[in-house]
């Protein structure tokens, strides 16, 4: 399990850099949002939570189609189903969405206090943004393999693969960006929504890889 | 042990491959599955491996006691496609597949040797050329053991000397107790051999 996990940092590492593409998108977003909004500080600071939120959520939607799609195409998705009686096929599920975690969506969490500089977030806003997307983030990467799975026979699966995903990753958004502004905003209490937030994700960290273990059983032909 | 398959038939795409194909293999045995092209010898063969649900009938393993519970855990497949990282190098992609399938009677440098391709074991696999990534595809059947191995058209893209290499290793397969089950155009130098012979629907 450990040789899969390494393996698909690896790939992912030296295969032109998912993570950095990531990155890059996520840049993009968030640079732009200040020159749409204009010179307006207190809003920005005020909106920054969201817009991190917003950027990291697509940019973690961006590789996720090649999740399996990659070891379908060169057969390595054959021998990862067929091994399934000694390591149970959603244990390698997870195991590759905590890979593709690692390698495309942490870079993103690591960024994610840079941009809230040029948000005008206070350090409070910017660490509990952060600390909410480390704890939120692995639940969309979890939702995404099960979109993923779904979509791993057709080749343009990709828009398939983000419109399935968004509209269950919307949960994981709300709570995170309540969470994050809670952090700033007095009378909100912090707790409840991050803890909520947490426990969608260890939810999904269980239903997820079950439901992708699944349509991979039944896709593959 | 022994490889059962029952009155098997086989869709796909709603459209009937083959039926009522039967075959039963004992250890030290390998059957070659010939047929014109599109008569369902892949299809049999993923049938086989479990990849693919057959429309009735069925695949068993007997006597494969706790290490084998299924065909699948059984078996190594070896498909048109090679199942390797084209970025890894051949011996980053052997030791992955050596780790995660376990079992592993051989070292990889000893596996590569058998294949003869030691000397570009730190080469990335996309470098490689047709033959030479079907060699590493068939050093993946050497560094894990399994006793049944499910070769698709296993000798595409090999020259005369590759081939050779290949018959012996798999007549070796054959006399440690293995079994093969071989989809192929040509003969694979396997002297005790059946033949299973599809013929289009």
């Amino acid at each position: 399990m450990l040789a899969l996990f390494l393996r698909d940092l690896r790939l992912s590492i030296r295969a032109g850099g998912g993570g950095l593409t990531g990155v890059l998108f996520f840049l993009a977003v968030v640079a732009t949002i200040p020159f749409a909004l204009g010179p307006d500080l207190n809003l920005l600071s005020r909106i920054g939570p969201a817009i991190l939120w917003i950027g990291a959520l697509l940019a973690s939607l961006l590789g996720l189609d090649r999740l399996f799609q990659a070891d379908r195409e060169d057969g390595s998705l054959d021998i990862l189903v067929m091994s399934s009686d000694r390591h149970m096929l959603a244990l390698s599920v997870l195991i590759k969405c905590l890979a593709h975690w690692t390698a495309s969506v942490l870079p993103l969490v690591v960024a994610a206090p840079v941009l809230g500089l040029v948000l005008n977030m206070d350090a409070t806003s910017i660490g509990a943004t952060t600390l909410t997307l480390l704890v939120g983030t692995p639940a969309i990467a979890f939702v995404g393999a099960a979109g993923a799975a779904v979509a791993v026979g057709l080749p343009r699966g990709g828009l398939l693969v983000s419109v399935l995903v968004l509209p269950l990753a919307i949960p994981v958004l709300i709570f995170g960006v309540s969470a994050a502004y809670a952090a700033v905003n007095e009378p909100d209490p912090f707790l409840p929504p991050f803890l909520i937030l947490a426990a969608l994700t260890l939810f999904l960290a269980v239903v997820g890889p079950v439901a992708a273990a699944l349509a991979l059983r039944y896709s593959a032909d | 042990m022994r490889l059962i398959a029952d009155d098997l038939s086989c869709e796909r795409g709603g459209q009937r491959v083959f039926s009522g194909v039967g075959f039963s293999l004992a250890e030290g045995a390998a059957m070659l599955v010939t047929g014109p092209n599109g008569a369902g010898k892949s299809t049999l063969l993923r049938a086989t491996a479990g990849l693919l649900q057959p429309a009735s009938g069925r695949v068993a393993l007997e006597g494969g006691g706790e290490a084998f519970p299924t065909v699948a855990a059984a078996a190594h497949y070896l498909g048109h496609h090679n199942a390797m990282k084209p970025t890894l190098s051949v011996f980053e992609n052997l030791s992955f597949w050596r780790d995660f399938c376990g079992d592993a009677p051989l070292d990889i440098d000893a596996a590569l040797d058998k294949v003869d391709l030691r000397a570009i074991a730190h080469l990335p696999f996309g470098y490689l050329s047709t033959g030479q990534k079907r060699r590493a595809a068939i050093a993946r059947l050497l560094v894990s053991r399994r006793p049944l191995w499910l070769l698709d058209e296993p000798t595409a893209g090999l020259d005369a000397e590759a081939e050779r290499q290949f018959s012996a290793l798999m007549v070796s397969h054959l006399v440690a107790g293995g079994m093969i089950v071989a989809a192929t155009h040509h003969p694979l130098g396997i002297d005790a051999a059946v033949e299973l012979r599809m013929d289009d629907a």
